[in-house]
């Protein structure tokens, strides 16, 4: 049988048909990683262009430009956005389209759900977004405390669309997470045992772990306030026995974690871009991998550094102090590796280079001015001033955005096999990473000097405005500066050089095959003896892995292979299903669900509901295939 | 050598120095230069110029975390640098290697814990220290935080003489050089007491009263401002302390209990019967007259005090008739409505508020 | 039964491999384990909310320690419940399908008898969901134990009908083992939710 052959009949069973039908019913991960990595981009541009709206309010003191309201909602959207829409998806955009790849499977281990989780977050952000247009967004910020955000104090329907919306969210990032673990322990290619999973595989993991356990405090929060909302019950208010302070507990609880969430795999995508561009293996594989669990594991015990002004015993507060002290030193582990990494290779400046290098750099600001908010004295200081605004930005720009960047400078050629220019991603780089200091390094400064956050305006005369103009400034060039890899990426769409399967000359599984990747992924499978795979021979440790060569498993049916969890020793034969619109199906179900619990439309709701239950059973209903014994 | 030699030496030296540092060290100078200069002339609430004991020590301690920020910045961004020394363009100019040690990992980690468990131990020591005074305060002061002002009620030393209590808004007054105990609390959302010069923030938050204290070791004004999201106009719910010797302090206490002055003029007289007329005594009190609402700030002496609308105008008679005419043009969504007065009632209600000092 | 692996080339097969395999070696029952974490997390912070107001509070609950009698029958009947779920598990694996049909419909009398219970208990109590925080909590906190028992009772109806339909025998039944997982799972949680909000008033009187 001539692997040609096998090629097109790979090609005839794996691919799906070019259709409306298609386009709702394929569970390609890929396509999926696709529409995630857009639908995360254009939010990042939505909430781009509010930040854009509200530093031209605050270029100037007492400035009319924008009402209060109009601000409140604008911050608040702005924050939800780019925290929850944008910074988680982006990164499970990335990670749908090369989880696969990176372990030599050819799908995930539950392709439908993975579609599902697609179509729900877009779903989700639907209803975020529908609210706003129709005047009812959320504006208690974007952890929007109670009694604040308490019927009493927030009538309408405002915050019944901020609930609802996240927990649409959640239901979406939880399934995320299910099948990325599962995938992870269960379909990795023969011999990749966990010390040889590419380190990406720690970041999503870590997150998708800290998912497991942090999302439903989120939930119950959010179902808490929805109910009191929807139904007059009581959690938050004094007056019947409640707690505002319930509130902070429960959102902090969560919201910790996911600080990490959204910024491990990020991390992760660096430990795999820094060695490709060092032009050696990492140094500190372990340390790293080991070093990523921990900061999850870590990230559960610092909340209470988000309440260290609500009145807490000093006791209790100094052992949150201490955790948040220790959570930083998982992370000075992965620096120092990738500067030990890069001391002992031969760096590569290519523009995904750049922009990891930048990130460090941000990283560690990000990191030291972290310090001030775990230290409980200098924090009464600094929280909720502009001090922790520039914070929270160079943790989720320079931890996310940048890692996001070098992505796509080091992963976009495989995806749409074309290469991005160096040139203009050079100049991209450089205008990102000036604009970002403009714009945040000084914010650090209006926090110092007494600026609180979240105020629509402020007063002349305080020693504010200057500064205020100068953030101003640097925001609209970084934002120039993404505008600039929006060009880059079009460009190379149209007239970018074709990529080739390894133009980085890198070493992991997702370079062994055409790029952009078949449908089937890898014609056979891969067997994988050492962390750098593609590397092995010029690495003089012989050749191991059998990379192009391998066993096909089967060209009739859609199947992939089961390893086991820790050794990746072949198991079992995995089945996958066919293509199918019922994930989509479900999640327009329970979007209507969604409407119908906002708006108090019973009906809505309950035929949501209903067909939410068709939907999944015709989803779960197969006869298993007829198998020879 | 002249100073010109010096300096074209210099110059060559530092284009010696590789492109990439030269960057880095300019950045950095930049950005101290700009916290300095923003430190040392603005007029800002500023946590750069404390003016007490405690906020003296939050200042010695964030500027040592300052400190250690910039040397671990600078440290990094060297050793980012450094390497880029090959200038290597593409994968293709540079054959892969291998072998390398983690030791220097270790040290850096090691280096790290350290210098986080002296910051911890710094914090902690601040954090004991902070947590009292350094004598027992002898003043008491209750504030409540409303949307979007504060009640300010001095609490009267004997507890069983609650009436004895003076109420008063938007403004703290405080004897220098000692401590005030505040008992914080809040009237319906959460809000946040700071004042930057004198001490870090507290939260005010429903069902719970946050203790803690403030001093002031120079006589003078500080500006503070509500740091918890509360709302519509979160950005103008500001207060001032006001630090005076003890003794002008007492005298003030003492005036400040007294009722409203009586109307001196006959215009103040016409403008009292007016103001006891209209709306306003529906949520404000003048303690001596029949207005006793309890929904807006007390209004017994008004007139003497700096602010109006939270800190949002300064209390001119201008100032505070635009802000009788229609508050809701100059703080959208504030509590007080738009009263539309006749312009005589304007007139005399304006001179009774002016005149209750 | 087994698939042939195809070497390129026309090498004859290396190794031989089960499809899917035992039911614990699939990847459908991974995910139901993760999906009982995370459920199992969401109760934990519902009770970590009932324990936070409790401490607050001087006065907890509010009316008095809640009447035991119809939870204790509750807990009883949702804990025998599991044993015809296991039963069932056991009986599918050695191929016997109408025995599994006979036990998810005795799985499900017993949790429709704990659905009808709870409804009877919701009716006879002196506060309702609005009353104050405490009645917020017990209420917020048996409906979603009760959704999840009533999720459970959907999933069954669905093995069930596959059931019917032959969509089982020895060898690929992992649909049954996760929904009985998931049936035992609403019961352990159910002692869990029962002993926070029935005995633990008695017991810190």
């Amino acid at each position: 049988m001539a692997t040609a052959t096998i090629e097109t009949r790979l090609m005839r069973l794996w691919e799906t048909p070019h259709s409306l039908y298609g386009f709702f019913a394929s569970t390609d991960h890929k396509s999926v990683g696709k529409r995630y990595l857009v639908t995360a981009f254009v939010f990042l541009l939505a909430g781009g262009v509010e930040a854009m709206v509200m530093r031209a309010q605050l270029i100037k003191p007492a400035n009319h430009f924008l009402s209060p309201e109009a601000y409140n909602q604008l911050f608040t959207m702005h924050g939800m956005t780019m925290i929850f829409w944008y910074a988680s998806p982006i990164l499970s955009g990335i990670s749908n389209y090369f989880f696969p790849l990176w372990i030599g499977a050819r799908d995930f281990a539950f392709p439908r759900l993975n579609m599902f989780s697609y179509w729900t977050f877009l779903m989700s952000g639907i209803v975020l977004y529908t609210g706003y247009i129709a005047g009812y967004a959320p504006d208690r910020g974007w952890f929007n405390y109670t009694p604040l955000a308490d019927p009493l104090y927030s009538p309408g329907l405002n915050e019944k669309f901020y609930c609802v919306a996240l927990l649409l969210l959640t239901v979406s990032t939880t399934v995320g997470a299910i099948n990325f673990i599962v995938t992870a322990f269960k379909l990795r290619a023969p011999g990749m045992s966990i010390g040889r999973m590419p380190l990406a595989l720690y970041g999503t993991l870590t997150a998708s772990f800290s998912n497991i356990f942090a999302l439903p405090s989120l939930s119950v929060a959010l179902a808490f306030l929805f109910l009191e909302h929807r139904f007059g019950m009581h959690f938050f208010d004094v007056s019947a026995g409640g707690r505002p302070l319930l509130w902070q507990h429960l959102f902090w609880i969560f919201a910790h974690p996911w600080v990490y969430i959204i910024v491990l795999p990020a991390l992760s995508f660096i430990s795999m871009i820094i060695p490709t561009f060092s032009r050696r293996p990492i140094i500190g594989y372990t340390w790293n991998a080991l070093g990523v669990a921990a900061t999850g594991v870590l990230g559960f015990g610092v909340w209470v550094h988000h309440m260290f002004a609500t009145g807490l015993p000093p006791m209790a507060m100094s052992f949150f102090m201490a955790g948040s002290m220790a959570v930083v030193l998982p992370s000075a582990i992965s620096i120092f590796v990738w500067l030990v990494t890069l001391w002992h290779g031969r760096p590569v400046m290519s523009t995904a280079m750049l922009f990891a290098l930048g990130f460090i750099f941000l990283f560690v600001i990000g990191g030291v001015d972290g310090v001030f908010t775990g230290s409980i004295p200098a924090d009464w200081q600094v929280t909720d001033s502009y001090f922790v605004v520039a914070h929270i930005h160079y943790v989720l720009i320079g931890i996310n955005v940048f890692p996001i960047l070098a992505a796509f400078y080091y992963w976009l050629p495989k995806i749409t096999g074309r290469m991005m220019s160096e040139r203009l991603g050079k100049w991209n780089f450089w205008i990102m990473f000036i604009g970002m200091n403009i714009a945040f390094f000084p914010m650090h400064n209006l926090g110092l000097l007494g600026m609180p956050r979240r105020v629509y305006t402020y007063q002349a005369g305080l020693g504010w405005t200057a500064t205020n103009i100068v953030v101003s400034i640097g925001a609209y060039i970084f934002a120039f500066g993404v505008l600039l890899f929006v060009l880059n990426f079009f460009w190379s769409l149209i007239d970018g050089p074709i990529a080739g399967p390894n133009p980085w000359d890198a070493s992991s599984l997702e370079w062994a095959t055409s790029s952009p990747p078949p449908p089937y992924n890898f014609a056979v499978m891969p067997t994988v003896r050492s962390r750098d795979p593609l590397w092995e021979e010029r690495l003089g440790m012989g050749k191991r892995s059998d990379v192009f060569v391998g066993p096909v498993i089967s060209d009739e049916e859609k199947v992939t292979l089961g390893t086991t969890p820790l050794d990746g020793l072949p198991q079992r034969v995995v089945s996958f299903p066919e293509d199918s619109v019922y994930p989509f199906l479900t999640s327009v179900a329970l979007t209507a669900i969604c409407y119908g619990l906002i708006l108090g439309l019973w009906g809505l709701a309950l035929s949501g509901a209903l067909f939410t239950f068709f939907f999944v059973t015709g989803w779960l209903w197969y006869a298993p295939k007829p198998v020879e014994v | 050598m002249t100073s010109n030699a010096h300096r074209a030496r210099d110059r060559v030296r530092w284009a010696r120095v590789p492109r990439w540092m030269r960057t880095i060290v300019r950045r950095a100078a930049f950005a101290g230069g700009v916290l300095l200069v923003f430190a040392a002339c603005s007029q800002a609430p500023s946590t750069l110029r404390p003016a007490s004991k405690p906020a003296q020590q939050l200042f010695v301690l964030q500027w040592w975390l300052i400190g250690i920020a910039f040397a671990v910045m600078l440290i990094i961004g060297v050793l980012i640098v450094v390497p880029l020394r090959h200038r290597i363009r593409t994968v293709a100019d540079a054959p892969l290697e291998d072998g390398g040690s983690t030791k220097p990992i270790a040290v850096g980690i090691v280096i790290s814990a350290l210098i986080l468990a002296a910051v911890f131990v710094y914090s902690a020591v601040v954090l004991a220290d902070d947590a009292r005074p350094d004598s027992p305060p002898h003043l008491a002061v209750k504030v409540t935080g409303h949307r979007w002002w504060w009640e300010v009620e001095y609490m009267s030393p004997d507890s069983s003489n609650a009436h004895q209590n003076v109420v008063g808004a938007n403004e703290i007054h405080i004897p220098v050089g000692e401590p005030v105990q505040i008992l914080g609390t809040a009237a319906d959302v959460i809000h946040s007491f700071w004042v930057p010069q004198l001490q870090g923030k507290i939260d005010l938050i429903p069902g719970q009263t946050n203790v803690f204290w403030i001093r002031a070791d120079k006589p003078g004004r500080y500006r503070g401002q509500c740091a918890e999201y509360c709302g519509l106009q979160h950005a103008h719910m500001i207060f001032w302390v006001v630090a005076q010797p003890r003794a002008e302090f007492d005298a003030w206490l003492a005036h400040a209990r007294q009722p409203a002055t009586a109307p001196q003029s006959p215009l103040e007289a016409e403008g009292k019967q007016a103001f006891l007329t209209a709306p306003c005594v529906l949520c404000h009190t003048v303690r001596g007259t029949g207005a006793g609402g309890k929904l807006g700030p007390d209004l017994t002496h008004v007139g003497s005090r700096l602010t109006i609308g939270a800190g949002t105008l300064a209390n001119t008679p201008g100032n505070l008739a635009g802000w009788i005419e229609n508050a809701q043009a100059i703080k959208p969504g504030v509590a007080m409505p738009r009263l539309d007065l006749p312009p005589a009632t304007m007139q005399k209600i304006l001179a009774y508020l002016e005149s209750l000092n | 039964m087994a698939t042939t692996i195809v070497q390129p080339g026309g090498t004859p097969p290396a190794v031989t491999l089960p499809v899917n395999g035992k039911p614990h070696h699939t990847s459908g029952w991974w995910g139901m384990i993760l999906l009982v974490v995370t459920e199992a997390s969401l109760f934990a912070f519902l009770l970590f909310s009932y324990f936070y107001l409790d401490a607050q509070n001087t006065l907890w609950p509010p009316p008095g320690p809640p009447d035991i009698n119809l939870a204790m029958i509750n807990t009883i009947i949702l804990v025998v419940s599991s044993v015809p779920a296991r039963l069932g598990t056991m009986a599918i694996r050695r191929g016997a399908r109408a025995r599994l049909s006979l036990s998810i419909v005795v799985t499900m009398a017993l949790g429709l008898a704990f659905l009808i219970i709870e409804a009877i208990e919701w009716s006879q109590k002196s506060f309702t969901p609005q009353t104050d925080a405490y009645g917020s909590l017990f209420f917020t906190i048996t409906g979603f134990h009760y959704a999840h028992v009533a999720v459970g009772m959907l999933m069954l109806l669905v093995i069930l009908l596959r059931n019917w339909a032959g969509h089982f025998n020895a060898h690929r039944h992992t649909a049954v083992e996760n929904v009985m997982l998931y049936w035992h799972f609403v019961g352990v949680v159910w002692l869990f939710v029962f002993t926070t909000l029935y005995i633990t008033p008695h017991w810190w009187r």
